[in-house]
């Protein structure tokens, strides 16, 4: 006979969990990923897993030199994170941080190369932000339009208009190589510093960090208490019911659109002026990819952002500094970063979820005897 | 079924339920929203599995923890929303999820639905594609689906919310030759009368424990209800007398077409006003939708006037204006539509947000003001008795009739002048239903001028100070509410003028 006893487990939607439980989920979801871990890298590699920790942390924290790298990556990372974001809550699927980066950043590179000599620092930043702002709206708003007017598949509208913006991004390269058929920029305005971002103190990265946190406020502030961010969360649940209480959606999803674009572009200014000085096509490292689990991670909370781009940042230096210090191939570094996402992510369904195993052990099967 | 609990984080859905299924007959299942009528029946369908409590067959104790096991006890489930694959044809459909032995033979499949189809009454072509279905076609197909795997034991989850009254007729003696053939049938259901018509047995849940079970030729439409509430409830509908009764609004020689260019309305032509209820009566799909939203501002209009009249008679052309060009005129025109969660809530925001919907805009400041929605919600929260865990959740989480209670309490307190309601009654339970008709009778009183685009004859018949009857989006007559006799109102929903008296 094939009878049927009780499952050992079901699952069951949990009751609202207190969030320190909810955290301490999180916690032993890291705490098992990294015993995880450090199993593999034993018997994989026959290293000692906590030397490799102590490498991943000290990829971040090794040095002060280090540790502002680290704060610089999360501000960019950040910066690309709450720039998708108002798209992101609007349903509006933006994979084209890439590419809104990029114009961005080469708006920037253009006002240095052509302005440089002949506009002080105190017009030429101006100018340059405006520049940026405006390259990475236009970028934003171009897919928007289309969506809007003749609702095109965004996705693919913005994955295409990444290609795009390479392609220009490689074409002035060329225009502008130094030296000649170097096949790349270098330094822009070495000798100058024109168009460069101030140090604070002797603090090179700071003003990023900054810029971004005062964005991060901003946008925060934005979605959760701004009239307008109020219409993007509308048009988002529900098309139909933002055009019968009279939002105009067509505007609303171009008006975002271009905001989120334009933050991208404010990330490529902040990678040009602030740190590389030089823009290539490979410049934003796929920030504009990797933003989205940001964003997703986060449930789109911009404080949260801190938090989970602070996470990924930390696993990405961790990953090259053990593939360096131990002579392991990159994907070794992959691996244990990949099984450390994998637990969070997973987490995620623990803390709405729970398994609710079978009372009475075995009683139903005796019976069926 | 026997002390079947089931409970979704703090909600207990059921508690303690029990239910008895005989085959050879037609067991009607009642209840309120939210009484747990539909968990119940999801875990006799393997959809979700029972936190304690047992299931019998034939005098054994069975474990259902999938919907592939309810299968093998012969139990299938036709759902309220169907679960079928738009591009694939029906046999496709039915052959899905199957593991047949030998080689798959879509031909078989199809063979095998048309003999179902003779057996029982149905009338489908197992070649047709999802997409090119009526809504009654899907559901033949969802029936067979189960019928196909072997089912004895058939649930439906409110087969009929979807059909016309002719489908619905059809369905019923399809159900009636397959109770003769010795299956089980259980419908869930809100109305009275296809308990009546249809079923043997009928069985009552309230709060999720069954209430009680009576053969349906012992008892009537009263004491069934009065099982369902608790109480006693009078199943009578107001109409207190018009007040200060002026025209409202205009309409002439309206004419919309839909996007594929069909006439939706064709020369309608009437007047609404103030103080009073006009109820709209027809089967659905002849032009109500079209034309509520040509009056909201939703709907591009071909030809034709539309005016609001002031209080001190001047009249302002409503055509061509989009909902905000018209709120900013200061006309104050609530409209609770047909869609609640896809058109007038937004499901994913909790009661708070779903309150600023209409009034976010207001004050120039760019920032939201979120006390006084909040304040609102409480409001309609504890005036028409929301069931919410709190101001906090998300709409599409409540049961259908506390969701149409949050959009109708946020549509009157904007104070309108004119209140359109559309199948304002729909999917919810009688309680629910006695409040919203108290609700709009009291918009009347209070001066507004109310459209009410209703199903259930009855309902408009008792409601309504006059009926516009609408067939093939032309005005078929407008008849006092007071004399109105609804055999001629079904004649003319059915054609044009009726029997030839056109008002």
């Amino acid at each position: 006979m094939n009878e049927k006893h009780a499952p050992l487990f079901h699952i069951a939607k949990r009751k609202s969990l207190t969030w320190y439980k909810a955290w301490g989920i999180r916690l032993l979801a890291i705490l098992l990923a990294l015993i995880l871990d450090a199993l593999i890298t034993t018997l994989v590699t026959g290293l000692n897993p906590l030397g490799v920790y102590g490498t991943i942390f000290k990829g971040s924290f090794g040095s002060m030199r280090k540790f502002w790298v680290l704060m610089q990556n999360i501000s960019i990372l950040l910066c690309v994170s709450i720039a998708v974001t108002p798209a992101f809550k609007m349903r509006f699927w933006n994979v084209g941080g890439e590419g809104q980066i990029l114009v961005g950043a080469l708006a920037t590179a253009a006002c240095m190369i052509l302005l440089g000599n002949s506009l002080p620092n105190a017009i030429l930043i101006p100018v340059m932000v405006l520049a940026s702002v405006a390259a990475g709206a236009v970028w934003g708003l171009i897919p928007a339009f289309f969506k809007a007017k003749w609702n095109t598949n965004e996705t693919l509208f913005t994955l295409m208009m990444n290609y795009v913006a390479t392609q220009l991004v490689a074409y002035f390269v060329i225009v502008w190589e130094v030296p000649k058929g170097a096949g790349k920029i270098g330094i822009i305005n070495q000798s100058t510093e024109a168009g460069w971002f101030p140090m604070i103190g002797t603090n090179r990265y700071l003003i990023n960090i900054i810029i971004v946190a005062v964005l991060t406020f901003f946008v925060y502030y934005y979605n959760r208490f701004s009239k307008h961010g109020y219409e993007i969360a509308v048009v988002g649940g529900s098309e139909k019911t933002a055009r019968y209480v009279g939002i105009n959606v067509q505007k609303v999803i171009m008006r975002t659109m271009a905001l989120s674009g334009a933050l991208c572009g404010v990330a490529g200014l902040l990678l040009v002026a602030g740190t590389n000085h030089t823009v290539t096509t490979s410049i934003s490292g796929g920030r504009g990819f990797t933003a989205v689990m940001v964003a997703w991670l986060a449930k789109f909370n911009p404080f949260a952002m801190i938090l989970t781009s602070f996470l990924i940042v930390f696993l990405e230096r961790g990953a090259s500094a053990i593939s360096s210090d131990f002579g392991l191939n990159a994907s070794f570094a992959d691996i244990i970063t990949g099984i450390i996402l994998f637990f969070i992510i997973a987490s995620e369904f623990f803390i709405n979820y729970q398994l609710v195993f079978r009372k009475g052990h075995r009683k139903t099967e005796g019976k069926e005897a | 079924m026997r002390n079947i609990t089931k409970t979704f984080g703090s909600i207990v859905a059921n508690e303690n339920a029990r239910l008895d299924i005989y085959r050879g007959e037609i067991l009607a299942i009642l209840g309120e929203n939210g009484s747990g009528k539909t968990t119940l029946m999801n875990m006799l369908a393997g959809i979700y599995f029972p936190d304690s409590g047992q299931i019998y067959y034939n005098g054994k104790e069975i474990v259902i923890a999938s919907p592939k096991d309810a299968f093998e006890y012969g139990i299938g489930m036709i759902h309220q929303h169907f679960k079928l694959v738009n591009v694939l044809s029906a046999a496709e459909n039915v052959a899905l999820g199957l593991h047949e032995k030998g080689r798959f033979n879509i031909k078989k499949v199809a063979e095998r639905i048309r003999e179902l189809c003779d057996q029982y009454g149905f009338e489908i072509d197992p070649n047709e594609k999802i997409y090119n279905m009526s809504v009654s076609e899907k559901q033949t197909v969802e029936i067979i689906k189960v019928l196909y795997r072997g089912a004895d034991i058939l649930i439906l989850d409110e087969p009929t919310a979807v059909l016309t009254p002719q489908e619905t007729e059809k369905l019923f003696n399809v159900l009636r030759n397959m109770r003769d053939a010795g299956k089980a049938i259980v419908i869930i259901t809100h109305k009275m009368n296809e308990v009546e018509e249809l079923s043997d047995r009928v069985v009552v849940l309230r709060k999720g424990a069954y209430v009680g079970g009576v053969m349906t030729k012992d008892t009537n439409a009263e004491e069934m209800t009065n099982m369902l509430v608790g109480h006693t409830v009078k199943l009578e509908i107001d109409r207190p007398e018009p007040v200060n009764v002026k025209p409202r609004i205009k309409v002439e020689h309206l004419t919309v077409r839909n996007e594929e260019g069909l006439v939706k309305l064709n020369d309608v032509s009437f007047t609404a006003n103030s103080g009073e209820i006009l109820g709209i009566a027809g089967v659905s799909g002849n032009g109500q939708k079209e034309l509520l939203e040509a009056i909201a501002g939703l709907q591009t209009v071909e030809s034709g006037n539309i005016c609001y009249i002031e209080d001190d008679g001047k009249e302002e052309q409503l055509i061509g204006k989009d909902p905000l060009s018209i709120q900013k005129m200061g006309v104050s025109l609530s409209f609770v539509p047909e869609d609640r969660l896809g058109m007038g809530l937004v499901g994913t925001m909790d009661l708070s947000d779903n309150m600023m919907l209409r009034s976010y805009r207001q004050g120039a400041s760019p920032i939201l003001d979120q006390k006084s929605p909040h304040a609102l919600a409480e409001n309609v929260v504890k005036d028409l008795g929301v069931l919410t865990p709190s101001i906090e959740t998300p709409v599409k989480n409540l049961s259908g009739g506390n969701v149409q209670k949050v959009l109708v309490g946020r549509e009157i307190a904007s104070a309108p002048t004119v209140l359109m309601t559309a199948y304002a009654v729909r999917g919810l339970d009688i309680n629910s239903s006695y409040m919203i008709y108290d609700l709009i009778n009291r918009q009347k009183q209070e001066g507004v001028a109310v459209i009410y685009v209703g199903e259930d004859l009855d309902v408009l018949l008792q409601l309504a100070d006059r009926i516009l009857v609408l067939c093939a989006g032309q005005v078929s007559g407008i008849v006092e509410g007071k004399t109105a006799d609804k055999l001629e109102v079904g004649r003319m929903m059915t054609r044009v003028g009726g029997t030839g008296s056109n008002e």
